[in-house]
């Protein structure tokens, strides 16, 4: 370990809640988003235990809807939207690009107490009276007929909005402006990229469905009129507004993810990433192709047959990108030199799922099928493929690449392989049995159900206690291994990127002397610091070079 | 992060400080464009749907108090725009007095909304149980122009009137309307205004020390882009609001 | 059901078999794409498996043919699920003409049906097999969404205005329904059953069940007379309203030179917002209903109405276009 690093520059709780590092702010986002991902997990614990039986095993139908509605809530923008990001970006964009810090350090906290304060209001709202209205919030039912705590919930979440909007906001200008010597865009890092296009829709999406929470918080407050088809306003408006960030948001959830995986794939392959720049570009592109697609959640709602035309085309276009990169990772492993090590199960088990998450979705927005399927638990089957499956495993696996770099320390490897194998079959265990579920016609929220759906539910719930295992797992050996792991060094995989050319855990300022960057991503061929032999690529046993 | 004289620690330069700075600024600008759309898209969609009664909400706006405070908002952003090109080329004593104008712009802005807002909770005009469109011009002030009340009078009756094509008999439940979004819109601005009033209070706290320098002055830079930002979306509010039925 | 644990529910409306292939359709592409990816994950995995602690991959940093290859192979496949999905959707989106129209009022949390003789049913919805049936619905409080797995249909029911969908049941049997929008409290057991009957058997469902005292057209009737519609709206036309006489899916031609089809939600705007649309030749007289009318009286209202298509239509004194006439 080194002698002085930004764990130890510094002591006391002050020096922690009122620090402007961005390492430190991230190991505060990590202990707070944690906190909601397991508020969030224990809620969905809940909902798999009541389904159990068709008549629902163990609340009542209010207390069932303000589990799903609360495990919403926390999970999608308590967990899920800061995880990546706020986590694992703030730690490492800046070491990544060359930076001491990012732009805005003080933007940077102030973006976490927004987070705790946004979290606060939720959290009130779920402890006096709780909240039923679904995640989605649809009026007339939030505004006018839900009797729970629906606005410290609704403020909660615009105050939460403003955290995102300055994350993103501090991630773009720093990757703007504050790049190493000879560290130019096209050699930037796939997970800078992929942070890039997240900011722009945390940037351009949050502050419409800020709005459109705030206008729908004081239509409840004060009696208004803008979404109750009784006063004249129009439900469907406040779907259109909701949808425009909400859809974009997935994007949010998946991009960042979709940046670990692109740097766990090359260090583990040893080989540069096949196809830089369509994995860049499709980053891009989802971005911008997400924001047009938001009204594949309301074909159901009577929209007009040509818009719902259009919105299913735009749907299928923004599918390209994204098979365009999992093309690429898979084509990346061929003629690699594969390790087998914790992070690369979780970024293999990422493009399984995704994939299946993805190819799903083409179901969704095919038209005719979704007159079908739309709101019944295959939904909830796509999602959480996307979110769970893709979003989570790529945040678990990025945790445990950069762990050593956090930290400094190496976790349990055959202790975490194992974690990595029981989430992938958890996974799939939980959440296959739901696609079938819902082509037979589930339909989501439900707290009771008929009896012939039994057999899937219990399978699904059977499936959630492994998964549960495969989240509890890595919690406990990383928090172990942060006192008890092996001294990890600077580059143990060995990595290319510029976070592993410092110290592990980095100084305050990231570099002791700022670097110069003169070698392509992912190149191992001109880094003899790396130790690695070039020629030696493969192994006669496969030597068909 | 330590600061040396004005370059904070995670910048090797002034320059890419400034650079920082700004483009930060106009991000967030961005993010505001799109935070006050939603609210005018929903104002475009109910203006369609009821179009008489949103003209006959807008009629009852001071139209006089509406003109006032828009060249008053303009005229600070000139202010604005004078402080930063004084901080520009040094002169520092300038520098204060055009923050301390617009600052007394911006106040003034604000004391007349009150007085609008006044003006609407005394005339029924703020929505819910007691909201009633026809309150105003039954029940003028004596400061009322006899002949505005007249006017309104008259096109609250054609509005409800059978004889009138676009006849509305929800006039009052969809002027409510109206007049939610006319509270949210520039409540939301006015909210804007007074965060700008503080960063004003505090720019001319750190002129006041004379820090800003033809080198250093990016705080005003970017603070003016703010303001005029906000200028901006209230020269978008004022028609939307106060003019879209005058010409009648 | 097939099975102890079946894949796909009952196939019983036109719409069932479409639907059914094009999931089979899309499955198989996704089926192959996604094996394709997970065998070759799982044989690079292990034939370049690293041998040496200290060994390199080879450089390869891409190939523009390949990109090329999976940008448009995708997006062809792509295109052509749109494709048939977009044939499906707009087929369920045009209403077919001459179909049997029942009504459907969702509120927290239970369905009122009404049946075109005025039958009522709660939780319960009766239809004949072979014909095609088109539901309106409404709601009177939040959104509900009506939803058949077995006829593969779903509709949201919207506080405000109607959605109307249509389907034929093809296959004679008792089939779950659903609300499938989150409503509240009681959202899961906001459903019923679909029975689909033999046309014999529907007929005589419906003449042998007493329907007459809940006669939604002898309701409009006297709704009709209590407001006072019948002052205006006088059936020879010559009152200050124009006759109702056979207007039912006729054109009107309104006072702008257009005209207007009078289905259901033209019929219902013209009672809530009575001066939307005004019939050429008449003057904007009408007070509205709306808050005045449950969503049932305004069906009862539309029954009525429907009622009078038959009925003569007065030379004078009636909204519908000349062209149109009957």
């Amino acid at each position: 370990m080194p002698r002085d690093h930004y764990l130890n520059a510094s002591y006391g709780i002050r020096s922690w809640l009122l620090t402007t590092d961005h390492k430190r702010i991230a190991l505060l986002y990590l202990i707070s988003v944690t906190f909601f991902f397991f508020i969030g997990g224990i809620f969905a614990t809940m909902i798999r235990i009541h389904l159990l039986t068709p008549a629902g095993a163990l609340v009542t139908p209010e207390t069932y809807n303000k589990l799903f509605t609360m495990h919403g809530v926390a999970m999608i923008f308590f967990f899920l939207i800061p995880s990546i990001p706020a986590v694992l970006g703030n730690f490492l964009i800046p070491p990544m690009i060359g930076a001491k810090d990012l732009a805005f350090p003080k933007i940077n906290l102030l973006s976490w107490y927004i987070y705790i304060i946004g979290g606060c209001f939720v959290l009130y709202s779920f402890s006096t009276g709780g909240l039923d209205t679904g995640w989605t919030f649809y009026t007339p039912l939030s505004s006018i007929y839900s009797n729970s705590a629906v606005t410290p919930a609704v403020l909660g979440i615009f105050i939460n909005g403003f955290s995102s909007i300055l994350t993103g906001l501090n991630f773009i200008v720093t990757i703007h402006t504050m790049r190493a010597p000879g560290m130019t865009w096209f050699r930037l890092p796939l997970f800078a990229w992929a942070h890039y296009a997240t900011s722009l829709v945390m940037i351009l999406g949050t502050p419409v469905v800020a709005i459109t929470l705030l206008l729908a918080g004081l239509e409840r407050m004060f009696h208004l009129g803008f979404f109750n088809p009784a006063m004249g306003g129009d439900p469907i408006l406040f779907q259109h507004l909701f949808w425009f960030y909400s859809h974009p948001a997935v994007y949010i959830m998946i991009l960042p993810s979709m940046g670990v995986v692109s740097e766990i794939i090359p260090t583990f392959a040893r080989k540069p990433i096949f196809g830089y720049h369509f994995i860049a570009a499709s980053s891009i592109a989802i971005a911008v192709i997400g924001f047009l697609v938001w009204a594949h959640h309301m074909f159901v709602t009577g929209e007009s047959t040509y818009a719902a035309l259009a919105f299913s085309f735009l749907s299928y276009l923004v599918a390209i990108p994204s098979a365009v990169k999992v093309f690429n990772w898979t084509a990346s492993l061929y003629k690699g030199s594969i390790s087998w090590d914790a992070p690369m199960l979780y970024a293999l088990g990422f493009i399984g799922l995704f994939t299946i998450g993805g190819l799903t979705g083409l179901f969704l927005a095919c038209l005719g099928l979704d007159i079908h399927i739309h709101d019944t638990y295959f939904v909830i089957a796509h999602f959480h493929y996307i979110m769970v499956g893709g979003a989570v495993m790529g945040y678990v696996g990025g945790l445990h690449y950069w762990w050593p770099k956090i930290t400094g320390k190496l976790y349990p490897e055959a202790l975490s392989r194992f974690a990595a194998i029981v989430l992938f079959i958890g996974f799939n265990l939980t959440f296959f049995p739901q696609f079938i579920l819902g082509y037979l016609g589930m339909p989501r929220r439900y707290h009771s159900y008929p009896p012939e759906f039994q057999v899937l539910n219990v399978l699904s719930t059977a499936g959630a206690s492994v998964l549960a295992l495969g989240y509890l797992l890595p919690m406990a050996y990383l928090t172990w291994s942060m006192r008890y792991g092996k001294v990890a060094g600077p580059n143990p995989w060995p990595a290319t990127g510029l976070e592993w050319k410092t110290d592990s855990p980095p100084p305050a300022e990231n570099f002791h002397v700022t670097p110069v960057v003169d070698w392509e991503p992912y190149d191992y061929r001109n880094r003899p610091d790396l130790g690695l032999v070039a020629g030696a690529s493969l192994t006669p046993a496969h030597g068909d070079d | 992060m330590h600061r040396t004289g004005e370059l904070y620690g995670q910048f090797q330069t002034l320059e890419q400080q400034k650079e920082s700075a700004t483009l930060g600024m106009w991000i967030f600008l961005v993010t505001e464009v799109l935070f006050f759309g939603g609210m005018f898209l929903t104002y475009t969609i109910n203006r369609h749907e009821y179009f008489t009664a949103f003209g006959v909400g807008s009629n009852t706006l001071d139209i006089k108090l509406g003109t006032i405070n828009t060249a008053v908002l303009i005229l600070s952003s000139l202010t604005m725009a004078m402080a930063v090109w004084s901080a520009q080329v040094g002169k520092k004593a300038l520098v204060t007095g055009f923050l301390i104008a617009t600052l007394a712009l911006g106040s003034v802005f604000l004391g007349i909304k009150v007085v609008e807002y006044k003006q609407k909770f005394d005339h029924h005009l703020v929505p819910g149980r007691n909201f009633d469109v026809w309150y105003h011009s039954e029940h003028p002030l004596p400061s009322d122009d006899p002949k505005e009340i007249a006017a309104e009078r008259e096109e609250l009756e054609k509005a409800t009137s059978s004889q009138n094509p676009k006849y509305d008999p929800d006039v009052n439940s969809h002027a409510q309307l109206y007049f939610s979004l006319y509270f949210a819109m520039t409540g939301l601005h006015a909210l804007h205004m007074i965060v700008g009033a503080g960063l004003l209070i505090w720019l001319i706290k750190v002129s006041l020390s004379a820090r800003f320098t033809p080198q250093y002055n990016n705080p005003v830079e970017i603070v003016g882009l703010y303001w005029h930002f906000v200028d901006i979306v209230w020269i978008y509010l004022f028609p939307l609001l106060y003019l879209i039925d005058r010409h009648r | 059901m097939q099975s102890q644990l079946p894949l796909y529910p009952p196939e019983a409306s036109n719409f069932a078999p479409h639907v059914d292939s094009l999931m089979v359709f899309i499955t198989t592409i996704s089926f192959l794409f996604a094996s394709a990816i997970t065998v070759a994950i799982v044989y690079f995995f292990f034939k370049f498996h690293r041998q040496q602690p200290n060994a390199v991959g080879v450089p390869i940093y891409g190939d523009m043919r390949l990109e090329y290859a999976w940008i448009i192979v995708p997006l062809i496949l792509a295109l052509g699920m749109f494709s048939w999905g977009a044939v499906v959707y707009v087929d369920y989106r045009h209403n077919p003409p001459d179909t049997l129209d029942i009504y459907l009022i969702g509120k927290q949390w239970m369905w009122k049906v009404q049946q075109p003789n005025g039958l009522k049913e709660i939780n319960e919805l009766h239809v004949p097999v072979g014909r095609n049936v088109r539901l309106t619905l409404a709601s009177e409080d939040v959104i509900h969404d009506f939803f058949v797995p077995a006829f593969r249909v779903k509709m949201d029911v919207v506080p405000g205005h109607y959605n109307t969908m249509w389907f034929r049941p093809t296959k004679p049997g008792r089939y779950h329904f659903f609300c499938s929008q989150y409503c509240g409290t009681n959202h899961a057991i906001m459903g019923g059953w679909v029975t689909v009957m033999e046309p014999t058997d529907y007929a005589a469902w419906l003449s042998g069940s007493s329907g007459a005292e809940a006669n939604p057209v002898a309701a409009g009737e006297k709704l009709f007379v209590e407001r006072a519609c019948v002052t205006c709206h006088v059936a020879n036309g010559t009152g200050r309203a124009p006759s109702l006489n056979g207007v039912y899916g006729a054109q009107v031609l309104l006072a702008d030179g257009t005209t207007v089809a009078a289905d259901d939600a033209y019929i219902r705007e013209s009672i809530l917002e009575p001066n939307a649309k005004i019939v050429a030749g008449y003057q904007p007289l009408m007070p509205t209903f709306q808050g005045q009318l449950t969503e049932e009286q305004i069906l009862a209202l539309i029954a009525y109405i429907r009622s009078l298509e038959s009925q003569p239509v007065p030379e004078k004194g009636a909204g519908i276009a000349p062209s149109a006439r009957k």
